[in-house]
């Protein structure tokens, strides 16, 4: 692997961006981090990472919202999504997946299954 | 003719016949004779002229006398027997005809009696069996009272056009809980006998709930009975379950129409808050705590890394000590307290979704005349709605779609995802931003003449489900994607379970929807059949537009040609300014008991109230309406329904009497005053009055409202005005 991809971890949730942090570094990915919605289209727009992390309950501007709009612009076609949220319920999943969501975790969810996840959206391996 | 012309004219005829018969045999004899034999015989007849003529005359007679026995029993004798038959027929059954005439008459007199006979006894045995038949009618009516009275729940039967026909106890003190108006007249102004159902309830909301039972109907469902959930006015949340009322097919074995509908109302508001309280806890034990279960989760995994270093390690036990004590302070929270916002929970109803789609359809076509079609329906889908609010939130989408983009036609589509449904609402051209959906969403629905509290995103949630716009770019179109909650199919029995078995108990029999179309055009309705407020009001003085005041209304009402004793409305009034003693001497009320009663903005609107839908009636009507027409800028209440005055009717049916005071007219109808100038006692005169009235009325030819109305135009006193 010439070079490492790029994970964006959207959240405003520190306690779980720690986390996440530490683990995606670890899987030798290359991380960044957005604490709200806006912040988070902004980090997508400059850094074009290979795949966000996005949580649904942001300030400023939901994950439904960043999501619609990442897969509205043709050339942030690429970028995969997968999007981590607190909210259970079936609508709200399949909500996530018609706006072009890649993958859908609820919360809370072992790291070994979003390792996976990611690696499988990344089309590497572990 | 009558009879004797007959006689003597025939008689005329029958003489004119014998002397002609006479002259000719006489001149053909005379003219065959010679002229020697006319010699001969002129000597022997000449003497005997009188012989001859006086022979003629008695043949004459003879035949007169003939021709009157003839006509005696020819034409006489049917003659009068036709005219007792006919009295037999149209005026006394009991009369029976005398035999007289030829044997030929007596017998057909004989068959006309036996038959006259039959009639009677029949006649005797209809009457027997119409009594019977009313009697037990009585007894099912009071078979049915009793089994409502003793009933937990409310009921309410209406007909067609909402006009309340039965009720229960249970049902009055519920509508009493829920009334907003002052004192006596609490709930009486919403519940009463052919009252309107639609002052307690939306008009819409009754109107769908009928439409989907008719669609039930058609389709033979097991059950044609539909519930809903609805707020009042006062705030209160009722459960309502909705079956119809069947009336007679018009063909043996035909469908039989929906005359009315049995209302059962739960008043839930208590209910649902302690659910909502419950949910409420539930919900943030469940999913407020996925956030920090994650973090929890995700920093001990951390942990169990051999290549964490301290700093890392020590921020992780960092994480799971906050993150718990957050969850402990959660759980702390919602074991001791309730959250402040309800979010009520509505019943939803299973309903087949393409039956859901056809009622949407009809209702965009005829209230926005939107054109619509139907993609693709999963026609054995049912879902789980409140079809009324849904159906709104759709026809509201649509009339937006409609007014800002200008589409032309929607299309739906249904299909089932897992366990979940989704209703989509299709259109070519543009999409609009996500922020144009956000307010579409966000915004109370107001369309076509609807207008709801509630916004689409509420009745999303209602049903929780959720809305989205997507895109199909390919074939250049945007649709709205519904989620909505399936349901498991419900089975369709055959219909003669419920619709065509006569399986309903006997007491439903009686006929008590026969007057629903009475109340369309009040004009051309009888006097006899509409419904009144008769009132009366005591006031400060003899001048409204010098600041004299309502200080006491007394109201009762007449159905049907009855005074209704329980139905009565008594308020006393502040009038906001001082009491003049003299009026004190009229009325009998003095400023003490003034104090604290509710002031005429509070009581008007019960009032107006208590009166929707009636004839007012009151004694000089023109001095109480000029009171209530000066408030209805201040209390927004416009009296403007029809107006009947008893002091003008007393002059169209007694125009030559001096006094039409309500003593003079009470004493010429033999109506007993008592408690005269008390708001209340005077209406009840009035009442009383008035009821006397209308027969007197109809016969001098005023039998309508409208003709009521213009002799009351042309009597003199019409032109008295205040």
């Amino acid at each position: 692997m010439t070079q490492s991809k790029k994970i964006l971890i959207a959240d405003d949730e520190p306690n779980i961006v720690i986390s996440l942090e530490f683990l995606m570094k670890r899987e030798g990915f290359d991380v960044s981090i957005a604490g709200d919605g806006e912040e988070a289209i902004a980090k997508i727009r400059s850094d074009s990472p290979d795949l966000v992390l996005l949580d649904v309950m942001m300030p400023k501007k939901s994950g439904f919202d960043v999501c619609q709009e990442v897969k509205a612009d043709p050339a942030l076609s690429s970028t995969r999504i997968l999007m981590l949220t607190a909210k259970g319920r079936d609508t709200e999943m399949a909500k996530g997946l018609a706006l072009g969501a890649d993958a859908y975790m609820t919360k809370p969810f072992s790291t070994k299954d979003l390792v996976e996840q990611v690696h499988q959206l990344l089309g590497s391996n572990a | 003719m009558s009879p004797k012309n007959r006689l003597l004219l025939s008689v005329a005829l029958v003489c004119a016949w014998l002397l002609i018969v006479v002259g000719v045999c006489g001149w053909v004899v005379w003219a065959d004779l010679s002229p020697d034999e006319r010699e001969a015989l002129v000597p022997i007849i000449s003497p005997r002229g009188a012989l001859l003529g006086a022979m003629l005359v008695m043949a004459m007679a003879v035949s007169a006398i003939v021709l009157r026995d003839l006509h005696r029993r020819y034409v006489a004798v049917p003659a009068r027997l036709a005219e007792d038959g006919r009295t037999l027929l149209k005026a006394e059954p009991t009369r029976r005809l005398t035999a007289d005439g030829n044997a030929e008459t007596c017998a057909f007199v004989d068959i006309i009696n036996t038959l006259a006979d039959q009639r009677q006894s029949l006649q005797d045995d209809v009457e027997t069996r119409v009594a019977d038949a009313r009697r037990s009618v009585e007894e099912e009516k009071n078979r049915l009272g009793a089994l409502m009275s003793e009933l937990t729940q409310s009921v309410v039967v209406c007909n067609l056009d909402g006009r309340i026909l039965l009720y229960n106890n249970r049902a009055r003190l519920q509508f009493r809980a829920m009334s907003d108006a002052p004192g006596a007249a609490g709930g009486g102004e919403l519940i009463g006998l052919g009252r309107s159902i639609y002052a307690v309830m939306d008009r819409h909301l009754i109107a769908h709930a009928l439409e989907n039972i008719q669609h039930r109907l058609r389709k033979s469902a097991a059950q044609p009975v539909t519930n809903f959930v609805t707020t009042t006015r006062a705030g209160q949340l009722l459960r309502v379950q909705m079956a119809p009322v069947l009336g007679v097919a018009t063909t043996e074995g035909g469908d039989r129409p929906v005359s009315g509908f049995i209302l059962m109302l739960d008043n839930i508001t208590r209910t649902i808050e302690n659910e909502a309280r419950r949910d409420e806890i539930l919900h943030t034990l469940t999913e407020g705590n996925r956030a920090s279960l994650a973090n929890v989760r995700a920093a001990a995994e951390m942990l169990d890394f051999s290549d964490l270093d301290d700093e890392l390690r020590t921020r992780f036990r960092g994480v799971i000590r906050d993150e718990v004590k957050a969850m402990s302070d959660r759980l702390d929270h919602s074991a001791s307290a309730f959250a402040d916002s309800l979010k009520a929970r509505w019943q939803l109803e299973d309903m087949l979704g393409a039956d859901l789609v056809a009622a949407a359809q009809r209702r965009i076509e005829s209230r926005l005349s939107l054109r619509t079609k139907i993609e693709e329906i999963d026609e054995a889908l049912w879902v789980k709605v409140d079809s009324f609010s849904l159906l709104q939130a759709v026809t509201y989408l649509a009339s937006r779609l409609s007014d800002e983009f200008e589409i032309r036609e929607l299309r739906f589509r249904l299909a089932a995802a897992g366990r979940l449904v989704h209703l989509d609402l299709i259109w070519s051209g543009q999409a609009m931003s996500t922020e144009t959906v956000m307010n579409w969403e966000l915004e109370p629905m107001r369309f076509a003449g609807e207008n709801s509290p509630l916004t689409v995103r509420d009745v999303i949630e209602r049903h929780d489900g959720e809305m989205w716009l997507e895109r199909e770019k390919v074939k250049h179109r945007a649709f709205f994607r519904l989620v909505l909650p399936s349901a498991t199919p419900q089975e369709e029995v055959t219909s003669d379970v419920y619709l065509k078995g006569d399986s309903r108990p006997e007491y439903y029999d009686f006929d008590l929807f026969s007057w629903s179309e009475r109340n369309h055009e009040h004009d051309d309705q009888l006097l006899s059949e509409l419904a009144y407020t008769v009132f009366d009001t005591e006031t400060t003085g003899l001048n409204p537009s010098q600041g004299d005041e309502i200080i006491q209304i007394g109201a009762t009402r007449i159905l049907n040609g009855k005074l209704l004793q329980g139905d009565a409305f008594e308020q006393l009034v502040d009038p906001k300014r001082s009491l003049p003693p003299e009026s004190t001497k009229i009325h009998g009320i003095t400023p003490e008991m003034l104090v604290g009663q509710p002031d005429i903005t509070k009581v008007l609107p019960a009032l107006h109230a208590f009166a929707a839908d009636t004839v007012l009636v009151a004694h000089n009507a023109a001095f109480d309406m000029r009171f209530l027409q000066l408030k209805e800028e201040v209390t927004g209440m416009q009296f403007d329904h029809p107006v009947l005055d008893t002091l003008l009717l007393s002059a169209i049916i007694h125009p030559n009497q001096d006094s039409h005071r309500l003593e003079a007219i009470a004493e010429r109808f033999g109506v007993t005053v008592i408690g005269r100038h008390t708001a209340m006692g005077d209406a009840i005169v009035t009442a009383e009055v008035f009821l006397k009235m209308i027969p007197l009325l109809a016969e001098k030819g005023v039998r309508t409202l409208g003709e009521a109305r213009e002799a009351a135009q042309k009597t003199y006193y019409a032109r008295l005005k205040y």
